[in-house]
């Protein structure tokens, strides 16, 4: 994996210091070009991976690489799924069944269809193939190394000790798509230990590293010990604490776990993303265990 | 105390003990969305064991008979009967909690019940009732209390620093329902769908513990956009015990905003304040030492009051509120927050803007 992965949040109006700037930003990004230029600005820094939430519009920012395939040849993007609010919203007004309906490809009630068998027998892994592969398709002929299950729905089947679950989709994304399962979360040291307990040895685990343990559920305290004793491939994110750190006090304090494999960050003007990008590859390299 | 008798006691039988001694035994019943959410920060809480789940869709609980060791029921009275529980989390559709908040209270539950808490403000006394009868603690899902900027937007208002106040506003804005049709019970107003009582409820509730309760409504409005049946939109006009009034505006078909987002704005002799989950704006006349506040804007954001949680899911308050329910049930004491009865005061403010929006 590459030191500087390149979030999305700031394309979607995501932001967790603001309701208010998520609006700003939902503005400037309205055009799907708007949201290439900046891709294209952090290419030009050597930033050579985009992680990305299945979000409708990525599915256009894909088409745009597809068309220039010379261009994008060696770019990777990371994709996170599902995009959750999505399914949130839906199920407020659908109930559960309703948004699976919504969302399995094909009738989902139909037996003919390989989605209608999964319902009927209640094949739930089944269901879940469906809906990766849904999530997925908007990714075909792209680069995707690494393929991540959103914290919302890793945090829900952690919390509801459904550990088969994590073991189906570990081999679903090795096997179907040859790629390496990756698991966000906001409980790290709760969910490595669940993954090690089922025999997931050593996986790709990104959450919330930061100084101030803003979203480091358990407190800093487990996290630090988790990052210099466990055995995993940890990527930092929120390493601002959603903007509340300047970021040379947060890059310093990655710099404390030679451990931590990438940092992602998201950023929308040419000059933040360079200078973050620096930032974090000078004090990763400087780190005891490189 | 356990008194240890010769060597009988089996080590498994010694650990039962301790176990049944220290975990609460937590039943859920819903498996909706609230009800999973609430089932995932049960699951891993520090003292508490989630031994049973109730729902009525046959999907959802072969999914948990599959993959968790969770018993399962689809007949609440029958999981209420079987499992020894100390502690429920009722989760179904509104119209459902009065029956089965009573049945859970009678057999000596403590009890969470989702928000709103009942349709009939009848149904609601006698819950309250009930819980206090049997001194169970009770505890409702406004888990906007649970969010630091709100809790820090309370804390501001009772040290005065805007003065007195002259009039607020409270808004909650989301894309629930964005296009035309309808289905679930959300599209059915005698079963608790619809904005008011999904969405304005909560702000309701925020105006009333934050602000002052509304005694008199004004000028209600329930707009249909996209809904057949229910309303997606709720305007109105609130005075408060005080005197003091303030405008209610809450639409759950607007699409500009990524999920919901609910706002308190202030204004006072002294200065503004605008408050929402992620952010508190403050604007000052006049500096205010005490406070180390500047004249002119101040913003503060959540990360400076979120309240730390052991397991996360979705935000920190849904942890948080189940964290102070389990401490009041552990500490035997009554919860200061989101009591049944400061619910049942929401249902009352929703039963006049309803009356005042037929007039």
């Amino acid at each position: 994996m590459d030191k500087v992965l390149f979030g999305d949040n700031q394309f979607f109006a995501v932001n967790h210091l603001s309701d208010e700037k998520s609006r700003e930003q939902a503005i400037r990004f309205k055009d799907d070009e708007a949201i290439i230029r900046v891709l294209d600005s952090a290419r030009e820094t050597g930033i050579n991976t985009f992680m990305c939430t299945t979000h409708d519009r990525i599915a256009s920012i894909c088409d745009h690489m597809r068309s220039n395939p010379e261009k994008y040849r060696d770019f990777n993007m990371f994709p996170c799924m599902p995009y959750a609010h999505k399914y949130a919203n839906a199920v407020t007004d659908l109930g559960i069944v309703g948004t699976i309906k919504q969302y399995v490809p094909g009738n989902i009630f139909s037996t003919f269809t390989k989605g209608g068998v999964a319902y009927l027998r209640k094949d739930f892994i089944g269901l879940m193939e469906l809906l990766i592969d849904a999530e997925l398709k908007m990714f075909r002929g792209i680069n995707t190394p690494v393929i991540f299950i959103q914290n919302v729905v890793v945090d829900m089947i952690l919390g509801l000790k459904m550990m088969e679950v994590f073991k189906a989709y570990d081999s679903y994304i090795r096997e179907k798509y040859n790629s390496e399962p990756g698991y966000i979360t906001m409980n790290m040291p709760a969910l490595l230990d669940a993954l090690n307990s089922i025999g997931i040895e050593n996986p790709i685990i990104c959450s919330s590293i930061n100084k101030l343990g803003f979203r480091m559920s358990g407190g800093k305290e487990i996290y630090e010990k988790y990052l210099n004793e466990k055995t995993f491939r940890p990527i930092a994110m929120q390493v601002l604490a959603a903007g509340a750190l300047r970021p040379k006090e947060a890059v310093e304090y990655l710099s404390r776990f030679p451990k931590i494999e990438s940092v992602l960050f998201g950023a929308s003007s040419k000059n933040h993303i360079q200078e973050t990008k620096e930032l974090i590859e000078k004090s990763m390299s400087g780190r005891s265990g490189n | 105390m356990l008194v240890l008798i010769g060597k009988k006691l089996q080590i498994s039988t010694l650990k039962y003990l301790l176990t049944s001694n220290n975990m609460l035994k937590a039943g859920i019943i819903g498996l909706g969305k609230m009800g999973i959410s609430h089932a995932a920060i049960v699951g891993p809480h520090r003292d508490a064991e989630l031994v049973a789940v109730c729902d009525t869709s046959s999907l959802i609980l072969d999914a948990f008979k599959k993959f968790t060791s969770i018993n399962v029921y689809s007949d609440y009275k029958k999981m209420m009967d079987t499992e020894k529980l100390d502690c429920v989390v009722v989760a179904t559709p509104t119209r459902f909690h009065y029956p089965i908040v009573k049945y859970s209270l009678e057999k000596g539950i403590h009890t969470f019940c989702e928000k709103p808490f009942s349709l009939t403000t009848k149904q609601g006394e006698e819950l309250v009732r009930l819980a206090n009868q049997k001194w169970l603690v009770n505890q409702v899902g406004y888990h906007n209390h649970f969010i630091g900027t709100f809790n820090e937007l309370n804390r501001l208002l009772k040290a005065g620093v805007i003065g007195e106040l002259v009039h607020f506003t409270g808004e909650a804005y989301g894309p629930v329902v964005t296009k035309e049709k309808g289905g679930t019970w959300r599209s059915a107003p005698e079963e608790g769908g619809g904005c008011l009582f999904d969405y304005a409820s909560h702000v309701i509730n925020l105006i009333q513990e934050i602000i002052g309760r509304p005694v008199k409504v004004k000028g209600s409005l329930f707009n249909r956009i996209y809904s057949k049946e229910v309303e997606d939109a709720v305007y109105s006009m609130l005075t408060l015990e005080s005197g003091l009034s303030g405008i209610l505006s809450v639409n759950w078909s607007d699409e500009t905003y990524r999920k919901m987002s609910t706002s308190l704005t202030l204004f006072g002799k002294k200065g503004k304040i605008i408050c929402d989950a992620t952010e508190i704006k403050i604007y000052l006349k006049e500096a205010a030492l005490k406070e180390n506040l500047n004249k002119g804007w101040t913003i503060k954001y959540n990360t400076e009051f979120a309240i730390p949680v052991n397991f996360y899911l979705r935000g920190e308050e849904y942890s948080a509120q189940i964290d102070n329910f389990i401490s009041c049930i552990l500490n035997k004491k009554q919860t200061e927050i989101n009591s049944f009865d400061q619910a049942l005061y929401t249902d009352k403010v929703i039963e006049l803007i309803i009356a005042d929006s037929k007039s």
